[in-house]
């Protein structure tokens, strides 16, 4: 369900701070002030910090090119674990819903609640610290809100919020708004990519505010109709209807039903939908997620309230369509229940990564078949110097996938099939504190 | 001979009873003792350190963070860098968490910077083992 535009007077982005270190450190008392960082899925990279982690100096980089930085500093060290991530997220989104009468899921850790009434300045502030004091006090985690004009302001605001306040208003039409566009370069802009801003610098347009005072034209050539609707948001003018761009580390599909829905079919079928769209927004941002989770509900005013989650790893990273989709399924004949009435089915994608590693996966035969039965399928015909070549880059990537995901996580057929081929390594994962009775927290 | 018509029930005068507009249902033990999902949580008790008001090793807490706590709540509170499980006291401007065990002494947290409460106790489930006829008096 998209929000009509027309109708929301301001945007709010409330944004979980550095989340997923968060909720570790909610049942981990001891580590309040500790340096934390979280690994993604087969213990590769580190994305999510701590203050006092970042404080440090840790960056977004592969766990092991700083081990011995992680052991003198004492840095506590988690695997994902997304069976409490999600449980986490879908309290912070019941929080909002708890005081805004619409939430839209952008990701795992960020939502955006269009405004219907015309507040001036105090009462937007006052609104996003209550939405704060809300989140914080009934699920323990810290969040930004950012207010804004349309939700590219309010995602700007939101980033100003993390570094100040906690509460940042940017109305498109302030002064305080323009110095905040000039202080902004363009790449740091939601929705211009990489590309987008190379592009952008190359015709002088380096800040936010360049491209706000752009001629459309020129913006359009430059960046296309999606570059085009940034800078018209950036001015104030709400345009990014359903396709918004695509969240760098989670993707969320979710939607309310008009009517609630008891019947397993429909719910399945809802999840399949959301599955679909899901896939194709990562295969058009050439992304591939690593592991789905579902969650339905119905209303919290139903006579029977029910609420569930379950996430299912993924047999490797994949963007097709098939495979989340099973997932989906899978997750939903695990959790839906007979007799009740519900309001909501979602999705979330987690562990997005980008697809243009070469996936050494898709070469691999088919298990059962020796190594003959590689197939290096494609237009490249096979000469000697093109064989060397393929030959290199096949060790190469064969090299990098093996150092990322660990040392034999592909082998060649010749020395034996292993049962499992993508095996998610989690060494350091903390209880599902909030999903499995055998690992509840305990209190002395 | 006129027919009286015999009346099998008591019929009472005047409207329903409002009792009747509730169908029978199910009775959902969830929804009973979890009033706001988002913010309530199951935590394991530790020890006997709240043997007193019934609170026994193992048995199963559950926590509402939306709660403000008071004096006279039990509360899950968080203090030097563990979770405990006490009944949280104000007496002349100190603030104490207080065991229900005289094998414990109550904590002076008032002082305290990184003493926190984590959430009120709203209910604790405890299950009977074979040792419950311990507690008999026969």
């Amino acid at each position: 369900m998209s929000f009509t535009n027309s109708a929301a007077r301001l945007w709010v982005l409330v944004d979980c701070n550095n989340f997923y270190a968060s909720c570790e450190r909610l049942f981990r008392p001891d580590l309040a002030r500790a340096p934390i960082v979280v690994l993604s899925n087969n213990d590769g990279c580190i994305v999510s910090r701590s203050i006092e982690a970042k404080a440090l100096g840790i960056g977004m980089v592969p766990e092991f090119f700083i081990r011995p930085l992680l052991r003198q500093h004492k840095v506590a060290v988690f695997s994902s674990n997304y069976a409490l991530y999600g449980d986490i997220s879908s309290r912070v989104m019941r929080s909002l819903e708890s005081i805004a009468p619409v939430v839209e899921a952008y990701s795992i850790d960020e939502a955006f609640l269009p405004i219907a009434q015309d507040l001036d300045d105090a009462g937007a502030i006052a609104l996003g610290k209550a939405l704060k004091r809300r989140v914080t006090q009934w699920t323990g985690i810290p969040v930004s809100v950012g207010i804004g004009t349309t939700r590219t302001l309010a995602k700007l605001a939101a980033e100003q919020a993390k570094k100040e306040t906690g509460v940042y208003l940017a109305r498109a039409d302030t002064s305080a708004t323009a110095a905040l566009l000039k202080k902004t370069e363009v790449g740091d802009i939601w929705g211009i990519g990489r590309k987008m801003a190379l592009k952008l610098r190359c015709h002088g347009i380096h800040t936010a505010q360049d491209l706000r005072e752009a001629e459309n034209g020129l913006i359009l050539s430059l960046v296309t109709v999606a570059g085009l609707h940034t800078a018209l948001e950036l001015r104030g003018i709400p345009c990014l209807g359903r396709e918004l761009p695509v969240p760098r580390r989670t993707l969320v599909s979710s939607r309310s039903f008009g009517q609630a829905v008891s019947d397993k079919g429909a719910l399945l079928q809802a999840a399949s939908l959301h599955a679909v769209k899901a896939a194709e927004r990562l295969r058009e941002e050439c992304l591939e997620g690593t592991a789905v989770s579902v969650h339905i509900r119905t209303s919290r005013h139903a006579e029977r309230v029910y609420s569930a989650e379950s996430v299912v790893a993924l047999p490797f990273p994949s963007a097709a369509t098939d495979i989340v989709m099973a997932a989906a399924r899978q997750g939903i004949e695990g959790i839906f229940r007979e007799g009740h009435r519900y309001a909501k089915v979602g999705i979330t994608i987690f562990g997005l990564k980008e697809a243009d590693q070469p996936s050494l996966l898709d070469l691999l035969p088919v298990p059962g078949a020796g190594a003959k039965s590689l197939d290096l399928t494609g237009a490249v015909p096979h000469t000697q110097k093109n064989r060397r070549q393929e030959s290199k880059d096949l060790m190469a990537a064969l090299d990098s996938i093996n150092r990322r995901y660990g040392q034999d996580t592909l082998r060649y057929g010749a020395c034996g099939q292993k049962t499992e081929i993508w095996h998610m390594r989690q060494q350091h994962r903390s209880p599902r504190y909030t999903t499995n009775w055998n690992e509840l927290p305990r209190a002395r | 001979m006129p027919v009286r018509p015999v009346l099998l029930s008591p019929v009472s005068a005047g409207f329903p009873s409002p009792a009747e507009e509730y169908t029978d249902q199910n009775l959902n033990l969830h929804e009973h003792l979890v009033r706001n999902e988002a913010a309530t949580f199951f935590v394991r008790a530790s020890g006997d350190s709240m043997i007193d008001a019934g609170i026994h090793d193992g048995d199963l807490l559950i926590v509402d963070r939306s709660l403000e706590a008071r004096h006279g709540h039990v509360v899950i509170a968080s203090v030097q860098g563990e979770f405990t499980v006490k009944f949280l006291m104000r007496k002349q401007g100190r603030v104490l968490l207080v065991p229900a065990n005289n094998a414990y002494r109550p904590l002076d947290v008032s002082q305290q910077e990184d003493a926190s409460v984590w959430g009120v106790v709203t209910y604790v489930i405890h299950k009977f083992g074979s040792q419950a006829m311990g507690a008999c008096r026969l």
